[in-house]
């Protein structure tokens, strides 16, 4: 297939690619931009490893084609630090076990951001149900959620944006 | 309660931020200027004969810049000294539907499918064996020439008179217990970069290994190239399990394409390549005999277990093995016999895996051991601690048991858990169970059978005060690297950010033999202590002089060098290091380990497998409701007491353990493999039922803290200990809820209603349970 130029725009910057229509989001990212936070773990979408935001949802780049998604808004694991500062969630992994091997953890932290943004308060039942396309093998998921609850105690401190440490 | 300010804490692991953030590389995500693509050629068939195979139109391919066949790099490998049974890429005959017949590097992937496709083989198929207890009697085509009626191993051990044992007990049952297959499903997928420099004539290679020492001695025998020639890198691993605990064929792979290119090869598997490449915990079939005395006291246990190995030997005599020897090793009984056959099949070898070989066998022996209690009328909790050993001692075959926290395990989970108000007394379809594990601190006896220290740690503290801690062991997530870390800085009396860690590079860090057999706290951790105190000897040596003091009236703690002896004398440990390089000029040290003599078991056939420096235990109960309109089970939640000696970082320890358990469950009520005349019927995430979020149940962990006399402050193995007794926990919660007792895994929803069924019909004897 022909390569094309496109734009995309991840993490707030712009970067444009010569590619086939149909190269995927995750090697473009992973392969183009050097953006390798977002993993492979599966051949079937059924691992969650390469979650993205898209405008704020998460999708599984692994079956985006990397040419739709010139519009969108791309957040990448790489992007949720702020001026090198940890968001609550990377600390909540860090300081609660969330990450043991860290290859599912780019993924789940997306997600879990996506659920705080939309709902600041979850119930653990409904972090569950929230990162239930998202496998790992190491934890058992029990320090992934007090992980996320780090990051809901941090939130509602001092939310992310509003100046305080 | 010791003093300690470092050990003891819940420290973050050292590598966290690389991996919440993305920055951590894994192998898969490194890159070299002019990086080629490899890909493998499967085999379709599961026994034939290599007749011909044509690569002329792959290399004639545009692009293509290597191909490589069984016949370019014959040398055998494996695991083992006694199973070098595998090549690169098969030389004459395939064994397995996915074993490797050929390789291509191409400048793009798409270029490597296109040249795989234009291989051309011929096959010659031949009879296929798939099934363990069949494949003995095969009289021909065997899977391998040299192993008869494909029987790679066999062991027969008997530990006092089991015979006598079993006459005179007032209760012996016996059982038949079956386990599917199961895998490691790390998420990162095995992936190799090599790099054959012709102008250097070095290889560098940077792989997902659990085990960069053995792969690195691998490499160089397959290669053919002396070892000071290969330098072998291990980056951060996505997860092992075991699974990356031998050389798999993809790390011989890339070097050979490598090699035959002169560029650098990446090959990373794709998920279905890497269920076929498995090397996962084996079938195995258990005939279990158990006799008690009325009291409950076990008079004898016997067990003969056929393992389906797969083609290839790996690691398997020594899962064979360890199902012998950690069989009846965690209670006393004095009795006990083994016979074990490990046969090949037409399949993918089996090989380690998490709890590695004790698994299996300890669902076989708590589930019966829970039919003796109910069949005694004696509480199952209780019946465990009627045989428990008695510290210090020597079990009947051998292995020295130095700390033994098994006994507090189950007061601990006994009391947590609510047993003595739930057992026996829910409704109808909700149960508890009970059950027990242990595991091995670290093999005794190295593979290579070598006599050289298990694990080297090297110290350097640079200009800026800063320690360079350079270790071989291999972080894989379970967090060694900041176990090592924290026991450094606490015996320096450092704060943990002053070290540096440099870890698995062989060229650079001093040989560790790798994670497996959950060998790193215990192993790499003593010699930490070490390589600390030789260090701190030196600074205390310096500081003493320069105070006119004696040395051993010092102290190092929270960055300071003190005096003890009322002078108050205090000093930063900047000062003490620049007294000391005063005095030495550089200031270096160095620690090793190796297992005692004691520790290393009896001298019988089969005897270097088992044995190790000290034992980790657990204790679980599981609490279960069954649907007993469809059979299906809900784990709701699981009390669990680990033995680990002491919690050198109880936040890691914890993760350690509740991953155990999590995986357990897996095997116990989901995962399983399933063939179809060599043929995996699910080789993807999905199919193979990992379980999400919503299946895990809430897993309550407790630590108890034994204090063994050897450990590094006391610690023991945690991470692997626990995933046993989470079987069996659940199959006697599944008998106390609706009194039925599946004896194979996953324990399914078929399987309880097929038992439920067959309890209704008039005819059906059996033992009944509560109900």
């Amino acid at each position: 297939m022909t390569a094309e130029p496109i734009t995309l725009r991840v993490n707030g910057q712009h970067f444009e690619v010569t590619v086939p229509p149909n190269r995927l989001l995750l090697d473009v990212l992973r392969e183009d931009l050097r953006l390798t936070g977002s993993k492979r773990g599966c051949d079937d979408s059924s691992c969650g490893c390469c979650t993205v935001l898209a405008d704020g949802v998460p999708m599984l780049s692994c079956v985006m084609l990397a040419a739709s998604y010139q519009d969108a808004e791309i957040a990448t694991i790489e992007g949720v630090a702020e001026n090198g500062r940890l968001h609550p969630l990377q600390e909540g992994f860090c300081v609660e076990g969330g990450a043991q091997c860290g290859f599912c953890t780019p993924g789940i932290i997306l997600v879990a951001k996506a659920l705080l943004e939309r709902n600041p308060n979850p119930t653990r039942q409904e972090i569950a149900e929230a990162l239930s396309g998202n496998l790992c093998r190491c934890t058992g998921y029990t320090q992934i959620y007090a992980s996320v609850e780090h990051a809901i105690r941090k939130l509602q401190e001092a939310p992310v944006g509003s100046g305080k440490a | 309660m010791a003093n300690f300010s470092i050990v003891g804490q819940r420290l973050p692991m050292v590598d966290g931020p690389d991996k919440v953030t993305g920055r951590g590389l894994y192998t898969d995500d490194l890159a070299l200027p002019g990086m080629l693509v490899g890909k493998i050629l499967h085999s379709p068939h599961a026994h034939a004969c290599i007749r011909r195979i044509d690569t002329s139109r792959a290399e004639a391919l545009p692009g293509v810049k290597a191909v490589v066949t069984g016949r370019d790099f014959p040398n055998r490998y494996g695991i083992l000294p006694i199973g070098h049974d595998e090549t690169a890429f098969a030389v004459d005959k395939v064994r397995y539907i996915g074993d490797n017949v050929a390789g291509v590097a191409a400048v793009s992937e798409e270029g490597a499918r296109q040249a795989l496709e234009l291989i051309e083989v011929d096959y010659e198929r031949l009879p296929a064996y798939f099934d363990p207890e069949e494949t003995m009697k095969a009289e021909s085509n065997w899977i391998h020439d040299e192993k008869p009626h494909n029987i790679e191993k066999e062991y027969h051990h008997q530990f006092g008179n089991v015979e006598q044992g079993l006459a005179e007990a007032d209760l012996v049952v016996s059982e038949r217990f079956a386990c599917s297959e199961v895998t490691h499903a790390a998420l990162e997928p095995h992936s190799t970069l090599a790099h054959y420099d012709p102008a250097t004539d070095r290889l560098t290679v940077w792989s997902s290994t659990q085990v960069p020492y053995y792969l690195h001695l691998t490499l160089a025998n397959v290669l053919g190239m002396p070892k000071e020639k290969i330098r072998v890198i291990k980056p951060l691993i996505g997860g092992g399990f075991g699974g990356k605990s031998e050389v798999i064929p993809v790390e011989v792979e890339a070097a050979v394409l490598s090699r035959q290119a002169a560029l650098p090869v990446k090959i990373t598997y794709t998920r279905e390549e890497v269920f076929y490449a498995h090397r996962g915990r084996p079938i195995q079939i258990i005939e279990l005999t158990i006799g008690a005395k009325r009291d409950g006291r076990l008079t004898g246990v016997k067990a003969r277990i056929v393992q389906d190995g797969g083609a290839y030997c790996g690691y398997g005599p020594v899962t064979l093995l360890y199902s012998g020897a950690l069989l009846g090793a965690m209670y006393d009984i004095q009795n006990v016999q083994f016979d074990g056959y490990r046969v090949l099949t037409n399949k993918p070898a089996c090989g380690a895996m998490r709890g590695h070989g004790t698994v299996n066998t300890r669902f076989a022996f708590e589930s019966l051991l829970d039919r003796v209690a109910c069949e005694l009328g004696i509480d199952p909790a209780e019946i465990r601690l009627r045989n428990q050993l008695q510290p210090p001692c020597i079990t009947v075959n051998q292995l020295r048991v130095t700390s033994y926290g098994y006994p507090e395990c189950i007061r601990q989970v006994v009391e947590k858990s609510g047993w003595g108000e739930k057992r026996g007394k829910l409704p109808y379809g909700k149960g508890v169970g009970i059950a027990g594990s242990h595991y091995v601190s670290g093999a005794a006896n190295s593979i290579i059978r070598s006599e050289m220290p298990h694990s080297t740690v090297n110290l350097r503290v640079e200009d800026d005060a800063t320690v360079t801690l350079l270790t071989g062991a291999s972080e894989i997530g379970q967090g060694s690297d900041t176990i090592q870390l924290q026991l450094v800085a606490e015996e320096l009396g450092v704060r943990p950010d002053r070290i540096k860690l440099v870890a698995a590079d062989t060229e650079r860090t001093p040989i560790d033999l790798g994670s497996y057999s959950s060998r790193v706290t215990f192993m790499a951790g003593n010699a930490c202590l070490a390589a600390a105190r030789n260090l701190r000897k030196q600074l205390f040596e310096a500081v003493a002089r320069v105070w006119g003091v004696s040395a051993d009236q010092l102290e190092a703690r929270d960055d300071r060098v003190c005096a003890q002896n009322g002078s108050g004398k205090v000093m930063s440990f900047e000062q003490a290091v620049a007294a000391a390089r005063q005095q030495f000029g550089t200031l270096e040290a160095t620690g090793s380990y190796a297992p005692p003599a004691e520790a290393r078991g009896g001298k019988f056939k089969g005897a270097g497998v088992g044995p190790s420096p000290a034992y980790s235990y657990s204790a679980q109960v599981a609490e279960v409701s069954v649907d007993t309109e469809t059979g299906q089970v809900s784990v709701e939640r699981i009390t669990v007491a680990h033995d680990c000696g002491r919690a050198i970082n109880p936040m890691t320890v914890e993760g350690q353990v509740e991953g155990s358990v999590w995986m357990g469950l897996g095997q116990a009520v989901q995962e399983e493999m399933i063939w179809n005349q060599g043929r995996l019927m699910n080789p993807s995430l999905l199919e193979y039922k990992s379980a999400s979020t919503l299946e895990s149940p809430e897993i309550v962990p407790i630590l108890v803290e034994s204090v063994d006399p050897e450990g590094p402050l006391g610690a023991k193995e945690a991470g692997e200990g626990s995933l046993a007794a989470a079987i069996p926990a659940v199959a006697n919660a599944i008998y106390d809820a609706v009194g039925v007792r599946i004896t194979s895994t996953p324990i399914s929803a078929e399987k309880i209603l097929k038992a439920l069924r067959e309890r209704q019909k008039p005819q059906a004897r059996g033992n009944g349970g509560r109900r």
